[in-house]
């Protein structure tokens, strides 16, 4: 058993070995049109600033947002939208499944000896969209800052959990959602709802939203797990319907099962596809 | 020892068609019958038919991209439906209208990727990017970006791409369409020696019957899915090559000619073609028979190219 764990480890690490070398080919050839490059990364890096400004435009008129001051709900666009960032840059591609189903190229994914699902997160890698990552990265240190938390070793560990938890729910939605396109093409708008939707739910306290919304993304598509609770956490708030603070100490956990379930969810997809060729 | 074999391998597809405002009407369609053949190690086989006839959905199930609806598929004893990536190491798969190159990055880039992909060691890459890149004429452009390539150029990239790894199997589907004569050529000499010299078992289905009478020991002619003939070039020379046309161009456009012992297939304007069985009738003789009931300008004799007598065993299937 021992030696088995050794070989999937050594496996992983192999082709993960490959992976890096496929994104750099990627970025390599993007290389190849340096000026859209250059103005696309800049492009994308004042498009995430948006919600920014919205959410300054808010905390202009008001002191504070179900009993969250600015800098606070700044750490719920920080952690929100770094986890959202990663996951758009690594784990977006797989939208374009639909679209290499419709032209006949997925088959070459599965001609070679390589998951598809990191075939297709390579191929497609947009080395821009880290641009992305700028605005909520600086809102974020600054929040964890100026926010006024009290560290103490568990919250400060807390947060790279948490972007990382964040980042695997969303790449896992991304999965699940993509996957609904090999049984029927054009399912992408369906799927940004939860995608870019689910961004924008997570850079607000959920007290704002209704209950039935609220109990949505704790328990449906967990997005509560991704800023608000490890949030809370972190500024020891309670929440006003009684989930205890330690709440956010579950993120990995739900990550976990969400990302498991996106990949049983997924290997379903491609064994559809395998027997229906379509 | 077979290397490529299929047991009563039947492919249905499911399609949806819309009848009614919401309901929607399936029908399945076979677009493999129950398909059994079996091919040596170190044999190249034509697998030809005309579009829809089941070619590409069989080398799809011969390569683990699609799953058989009954029926096994074994490439060199492994079952390509259950460990499609061992399969994927062990076979090499051009898709002519399709690339598997990295397009924006020079085509050595290109065989570099694939070496990690297919985690071939080094010494033995370079050993044999050096081969392909000779036997393929490949010096010029292996620096060039793929997008910049010609079409030839590209096909020989493809298949160099398809054989890094020493796959024991090419699969090839339409390896040489749309490409000029040289480029043909080049591709079918290519095909030849990597078949002689390393003993690489080839499959490639085609339209293109200069490919299979060049190329192929053993041709599969498919029409819906079921094989119709499995025979040699030679075979199907000796049994319907005992025909000849006659290309006969009139002073001016006439009705189709009625001439006993030959068959008009072909009339356009002034020229008409003849079918005649070489065995019964001669060519002089036939002619003779043409000039008593229209002046003759001009003309040619043809033999039945491949494509004819293919054609003709459609029609016999089908009628």
């Amino acid at each position: 058993m021992a030696d088995a764990g050794a070989d999937t480890r050594h496996e992983a690490r192999v082709q993960l070995g490959i992976y890096l070398r496929l994104l750099a080919a990627r970025i390599r050839s993007d290389w190849q049109y340096r000026t859209s490059f250059v103005l696309l990364l800049l492009t994308q890096t004042l498009v995430a600033g948006l919600d920014l400004a919205v959410i300054a435009v808010l905390f202009g008129r008001i002191d504070a947002l179900a009993g969250w001051s600015a800098l606070e709900v700044g750490l719920l666009y920080g952690i929100g939208g770094v986890a959202f960032a990663l996951a758009d840059l690594f784990a977006s591609q797989v939208e374009y499944v639909a679209k290499h189903i419709k032209a006949g190229t997925f088959d070459r994914f599965l001609l070679r000896p390589m998951s598809p699902l990191l075939q297709l997160s390579a191929d497609q890698f947009a080395l821009r969209r880290s641009g992305r990552l700028v605005q909520p990265g600086v809102v974020l240190v600054i929040a964890l800052a100026g926010a006024g938390i009290h560290w103490t070793p568990a919250r400060f560990f807390l947060v790279p959990v948490a972007v990382a938890s964040g980042t695997a729910v969303f790449s896992a939605i991304w999965v699940l959602t993509s996957s609904i396109s090999f049984w029927t093409v054009e399912t992408q708008e369906f799927g940004n709802a939860f995608t870019y939707g689910g961004n924008h739910l997570t850079q607000y306290p959920i007290d704002v939203l209704g209950p039935w919304l609220r109990r949505l993304v704790t328990f449906v598509v967990p997005l509560a797990f991704v800023a608000y609770f490890p949030a809370a956490y972190l500024l020891d708030k309670p929440d006003p319907l009684g989930a205890p603070v330690e709440t956010a100490l579950a993120a990995p956990v739900v990550a976990a099962i969400l990302v498991l379930a996106a990949r049983a969810v997924w290997l379903t997809a491609v064994r559809h596809y395998r027997s229906t060729g379509s | 020892m077979a290397i490529i074999e299929l047991e009563d391998v039947v492919k249905e597809f499911t399609l949806a068609k819309r009848s009614g405002r919401l309901r929607r009407a399936k029908s399945s369609v076979r677009a493999v019958d129950d398909v059994t053949l079996a091919i040596e190690a170190g044999a190249m086989v034509g697998y030809i038919g005309p579009n829809g006839a089941g070619k590409s959905t069989t080398v799809k199930l011969c390569t683990g991209v699609l799953v058989p609806t009954s029926g096994s598929v074994r490439i060199a004893g492994v079952d390509p439906t259950r460990a499609r990536i061992e399969v994927a190491r062990r076979i090499g798969v051009v898709f002519g209208q399709r690339t598997q190159l990295w397009w924006d990055l020079p085509l050595r880039d290109s065989f570099e990727l694939l070496r990690h992909v297919y985690r071939v060691d080094a010494a033995r890459h370079r050993a044999n990017v050096d081969a392909f890149v000779g036997l393929l004429a490949m010096d010029e452009f292996l620096d060039t970006p793929v997008r910049q390539l010609s079409l030839g150029q590209r096909m020989r990239g493809e298949l160099a791409a398809a054989l890094l790894h020493d796959p024991e199997v090419l699969f090839l589907d339409e390896p040489t369409i749309g490409l000029d004569v040289v480029s043909k050529e080049a591709v079918r000499s290519f095909l030849l020696a990597l078949n002689r010299d390393r003993g690489v078992t080839v499959l490639l289905t085609t339209h293109d019957l200069v490919d299979v009478e060049r190329l192929c020991s053993r041709l599969l002619i498919i029409d819906r899915g079921r094989v119709l003939e499995d025979t040699t070039v030679n075979g199907l020379k000796e049994r319907y090559g005992d025909e000849r046309i006659l290309v006969v161009d009139l002073e001016e456009p006439r009705p189709p000619l009625d001439v006993p012992g030959a068959e008009v297939t072909r009339a356009e304007g002034a020229r008409q073609w003849l079918r005649f069985s070489r065995d019964e009738h001669t060519a002089a003789a036939v002619l003779a028979r043409v000039a008593e009931q229209a002046p003759v300008r001009d003309i040619s004799i043809e033999e039945p190219p491949i494509e004819d007598i293919v054609r003709r065993i459609y029609e016999a299937w089908r009628s």
